[in-house]
């Protein structure tokens, strides 16, 4: 306008300070929407990021050594270039499914009792409490379960006491937090009608609970298990603590062993080259599976939401 | 021969009571016993000093700061990026395709396992991008690490805040921008708060991400290019190669505290936003 003394500003012409204003504002606001949606992407593309490294590491490896021996074999002698993770997929699966044989009847048990046969008063305080308890970190678990667990293991049932057992207990106590928060919230959102249905059709709390409740709180307490499975396949510090991380296949619950998340974190600081490569790919081997698992719970918790 | 309901009832509420009664004293005397243990350790000497002799003797100065910093990192480039998600899902779209792909993405990277997140961290910052065993790496792979915990509590606390706010700034010829960071935001912020501290709680007690992206060295941290040990990472090396049971259980205790005392934060904080929202 200095530049123009000139020209005369006429009187009903737009306010240009405003009219400027209201163009940047309107770009803000642009800018805004897109900045979001850009950043709205930040979980998936690291997921993605994390997918991509993990299989550019592993996947050229697996096809090298082939799946079948990579799989299959049950000699681990890196020094040796010999790569087979059969003994850790069996150690893996064994540690997890005597987590879940201790974790799940335990929690879904909790959440029962805590939702249906507890005042509202008690559980407000005590589901708090196994909340606050997750947090826990897993070290502090492993830490327990090397000196109070495995001792005990050791002295009356016999065997090293760094076991398949002691990891499966320690887990199966580390998942609990999350089966009974997931299966608490999966059962309070049962419509109260159920309940009152069944209980008008002279059924006991107990009866209802099994018969109606439990029913249609199926999909979310099955997506909690699902989920501590998942933990509990991928939980690492915890387990090399008290596992005993012996590259064998158990031959009883008394035998140490070694899951794959072990073996990774075991070896990750020093191995090189081919070694280190497989590494990545025992990485993939867990990615996958716990990718699987996470698909089945995010399944099962959509088919609650559904009904 | 058919057991009388009444029986099954007593039997049914007994069984769950036990196995209740049996979780809730594990996990406590889990507690109990380590800080038990550990607080007659703690002293002020123990929280001020360096480590001496690979942290047999001294204390734990360095893996304290390590603790604060590291999670405070992450938290920083979480954060914007866990509610710039939240907003756009609550705010700028409604549910399609798009956000379908984004919460799957986001429940699956709540699943994936801490040492996969170590493994991406070690090949991905430490390697490949050159940041070395650093608290730069491990505050970014932290930071993936809790992204999904900051976009759920953020969306959450988003969504609660009421939807009367939004009209009322739209007919006030507010943009969307506006009443985003001028109404939502502010209001929503309790909420986010909680999931921040959810975040740090979550990273402090965190070790195999951290152990192989920020190193474990115990000199104290000048820089951002520096390699720290947080206080998990030094309780495990010393636990698991058996340098110092004494000095375990004590770090294991200050833990133990700080992640109670985070959590409890964050538990305080999420019914103090509740109770504000149902007045």
């Amino acid at each position: 306008m200095q530049n123009s003394p000139n020209i005369p500003v006429q009187p009903n012409c737009p306010d240009r300070r405003r009219t400027q204003n209201a163009v940047v504002i309107w770009c803000r606001d642009k800018l805004a929407r897109y900045i979001f949606l850009a950043v709205a992407f930040s979980a998936t593309a690291s997921l993605l990021l994390i997918a991509l490294f993990i299989l550019k590491e592993g996947v050229p490896f697996i096809i090298k050594v082939g799946l079948k021996s990579f799989l299959l074999s049950s000699e681990w002698n890196p020094a040796a270039e010999k790569f087979g993770i059969y003994p850790m997929i069996i150690a893996s699966l064994w540690v997890t499914l005597g987590a879940m044989l201790i974790g799940a009847p335990l929690g879904v048990a909790g959440a029962i009792f805590l939702t249906q046969f507890v005042p509202r008063s008690i559980m407000r305080i005590i589901k708090p409490m196994i909340e606050l308890l997750a947090g826990i970190p897993s070290v502090v678990y492993g830490f327990m379960g090397v000196m109070v667990l495995a001792p005990f293991i050791r002295n009356y049932l016999g065997g090293p006491g760094l076991s398949l057992l002691a990891g499966s207990i320690i887990l199966g106590v580390m998942v609990l937090p999350t089966v009974i928060s997931i299966s608490t919230d999966a059962i309070n959102a049962v419509p109260k009608t159920y309940l009152e249905g069944a209980l008008a059709l002279g059924a006991t709390r107990w009866q209802s609970v099994h018969m109606v409740i439990l029913k249609a709180a199926r999909s979310g307490i099955i997506a909690s298990i699902i989920l501590a499975m998942g933990r509990a396949v991928g939980e690492t510090m915890a387990v090399i603590m008290v596992a005993g991380n012996a590259v064998r296949i158990p031959h009883s619950a008394l035998d140490p062993v070694r899951t794959l998340t072990a073996n990774i974190a075991l070896e990750m600081g020093y191995a090189t080259g081919l070694h280190r490569q497989a590494l990545f790919a025992t990485g993939v081997v867990l990615f996958v599976v716990v990718m699987i698992l996470n698909s089945l719970a995010i399944a099962a918790m959509k088919r609650k939401t559904g009904n | 021969m058919r057991i009388p309901p009444k029986i099954t009832q007593a039997l049914a509420v007994i069984l769950l009571g036990a196995a209740t009664l049996i979780t809730v004293i594990t996990l406590v005397l889990i507690i109990a016993f380590v800080l038990k243990r550990g607080v007659p350790e703690i002293s002020w000497e123990f929280l001020s000093t360096k480590p001496r002799e690979m942290g047999k003797a001294g204390g734990i100065l360095p893996t304290l700061l390590g603790t604060v910093l590291l999670p405070l990192l992450a938290i920083l480039i979480a954060l914007p990026m866990g509610v710039g998600t939240a907003v756009y899902l609550t705010e700028y779209t409604r549910e399609n395709r798009v956000t379908r792909i984004i919460r799957f993405g986001t429940d699956c990277l709540a699943g994936i396992p801490s040492i996969i997140f170590g493994l991406f961290g070690y090949i991905f910052f430490v390697t490949i991008l050159g940041m070395g065993w650093s608290m730069i790496s491990g505050g970014l792979t932290l930071a993936i690490m809790i992204l999904p915990t900051i976009i759920r509590t953020s969306e959450e606390a988003i969504r609660s805040v009421p939807q009367a706010y939004r009209e009322v700034s739209c007919s006030l010829a507010a943009t969307s921008w506006e009443t985003v960071y001028k109404v939502v935001l502010p209001n929503a912020l309790p909420g986010i708060m909680t999931g921040v501290v959810l975040g740090i709680g979550r990273s402090i007690g965190e070790t195999a991400a951290v152990i192989f992206t920020a190193g474990s060295s115990l000199m104290m941290p000048s820089s951002l290019n520096d390699s720290v040990r947080t206080m998990s990472v030094h309780f495990y090396l010393l636990a698991r190669e058996g340098i110092s049971d004494e000095k375990a259980y004590a770090t294991a205790a200050v833990l133990v505290f700080a992640v109670l005392l985070v959590n409890l934060a964050a538990y305080w904080m999420m019914n103090r936003f509740i109770a504000k929202r149902s007045r």
